[in-house]
């Protein structure tokens, strides 16, 4: 027997408090993508610590829009005397820059999805659902099995959909890793990038390692999300796209 | 026998929307900026609503040491007195030449003397100095030390009247913003004439620049010309920009 038939408990069908905030929370993501993506043209360097601009080193850079390597600036200036001094410089270059609806669309997707979010983390634990759905049962959960359910995936041996939450080992442990820990951290480091926010609890700072390694943090997370939502489409059409969107959204 | 719920669906969006409505109210006694129905400032207003209510007031933003001090770009407006730039003013150009001696900073509204600073009169109050991180909403940052007098001092010293609700800054490039009291008064948001220890540099806002160390940098405005205290959001169109931006 294949191990993801291992965990036939609960509920045959989704919840519809699990249906709502998963739509709400897969249109918030992509207006947070798109947004995202614009915001990464705007400046597509990535630095780590509390500093980063045109004028220091980049951990990596981006070329996604005309701003990359763009080298529009005049001359430095030194602030002191010494050498190795920091510097200004001003711009001489005209930037690609549409984070004026970009930002505000940006923070609009984030209260969407918090609120939403936070529906769902309490409905999840209050209605056992995380406990029922999510968490490996103690029979269910050993490295050969894991190991087992990694490899069906690789060969893209997928199970066909049931009609609810009837998921396999693999599935789970990455439905937790997306709940617990990608979402909750996307979420943590953009507000580290609020000034506001910072001021109020200096601790964000400290934990993500400043401001600027929050930003890139928060930039890898999205990648390691957006990868989540590939993998999740193309799961959910091997597995039996009709079936499966119609468990998500009308069926009962 | 049918259950009787407490919450039922209907109470549920009843209140909802009236707690909608109480959050969007204020906006009709012109405390906040209008939305112009659009979707996108109803949000900016929301995280300005919600920090107001959640966060603790006056919280410092984080200061830094001497050696943080890092290159700073200068973008937006970098030279008002250049005449090849849009951003060209005249007035400027002439209080430039003249190393900003006869540079003024009117202050009036709901304010009990209304009167004009010189730089040497700023210079006179007791200055604040401190190390911060300037968060700028293309996505870079820059630590940089500042010094000047704090906006409460001037407040306190024309005498803000007890309806005054926000503070309009009017700028030489022809830039007009405003905060509200909480961030007017708040400890670091200071009128800065110094940075890095020297005279604040034309690229940075010569004369004088407002530093308001808990929102994104382009609420601290560069080249100050005029301070209007009022006792109402001054309604400056929608420029596609957020009013608030602590995030």
């Amino acid at each position: 027997m294949a191990p993801y038939t291992a965990s036939k408990t609960g509920n045959s069908h989704h919840k519809r408090w699990v249906k709502s905030s998963h739509w709400i929370i897969t249109v918030s993501f992509f207006v947070l993508l798109v947004t995202g993506i614009e915001m990464t043209m705007v400046h597509p360097r990535f630095y780590w610590g509390e500093v980063g601009n045109d004028l220091t080193p980049a951990l990596f850079q981006l070329p996604v829009s005309r701003n990359y390597e763009h080298g529009g600036w005049d001359e430095s200036v030194p602030f002191f005397d010494e050498a190795g001094s920091p510097v200004s410089a001003s711009r001489t270059f005209d930037i690609f820059n549409q984070n004026g609806w970009g930002r505000s669309l940006h923070f609009l997707g984030g209260w969407f999805l918090v609120i939403a979010g936070l529906v769902y983390l309490f409905a999840g634990i209050f209605t056992g659902h995380f406990r029922r759905n999510l968490v490996p049962g103690a029979k269910e959960f050993s490295l050969k099995l894991y190991m087992r359910d990694v490899i069906s995936h690789l060969r893209m041996q997928i199970p066909l959909a049931t009609d609810g939450p009837n998921y396999g080992l693999l599935q789970k442990s990455t439905y937790l890793m997306v709940i617990f820990f990608l979402m909750p951290l996307m979420v943590m480091t953009g507000l580290t990038m609020s000034p506001a926010i910072t001021a109020a609890y200096p601790f964000l700072l400290t934990i993500f390692f400043g401001a600027q390694s929050a930003r890139t943090i928060h930039f890898i997370a999205s990648a390691a999300l957006s990868l989540f939502l590939i993998i999740h489409l193309v799961m959910v059409i091997k597995s039996g796209f009709k079936k499966q969107i119609r468990g998500m959204t009308i069926g009962k | 026998m049918k259950k009787k719920s407490l919450i039922t669906r209907r109470n549920a969006i009843i209140t909802g929307a009236a707690a909608i409505g109480g959050l969007l109210l204020p906006g009709c006694s012109k405390t906040l900026p209008p939305t112009y129905g659009n979707i996108l400032r109803m949000g900016d207003n929301l995280t300005y609503v919600a920090h107001r209510a959640l966060l603790p007031g006056q919280s410092l933003a984080k200061e830094y040491s001497h050696s943080d001090i890092s290159s700073f770009p200068a973008t937006g407006t970098v030279n008002p007195a250049d005449t090849s730039l849009e951003s060209y003013s005249e007035e400027y150009d002439i209080l430039k030449r003249a190393g900003f001696a006869n540079w003024g900073l009117s202050i009036e509204g709901k304010v009990a003397r209304p009167g004009s600073y010189s730089l040497s009169d700023l210079q006179k109050f007791p200055p604040r100095t401190h190390i911060t991180r300037h968060t700028c909403e293309e996505g870079w940052t820059a630590i940089a030390e500042w010094t000047g007098v704090p906006l409460s001092t001037i407040l306190q010293s024309v005498g803000i009247l007890p309806s005054a609700r926000f503070v309009n800054f009017y700028a030489y490039d022809g830039y007009v913003d405003s905060i509200d009291l909480l961030d007017a008064f708040h400890p670091q948001t200071i009128l800065a004439y110094g940075m890095n220890g020297r005279d604040l540099p034309i690229p940075h806002g010569a004369p004088v620049r407002l530093r308001i160390e808990t929102q994104i940098g382009y609420k601290s405005m560069k080249y100050l010309q005029r301070i209007v205290v009022t006792d109402e959001f001054v309604d400056m169109g929608d420029t596609g920009w957020a009013w608030y931006v602590g995030i």
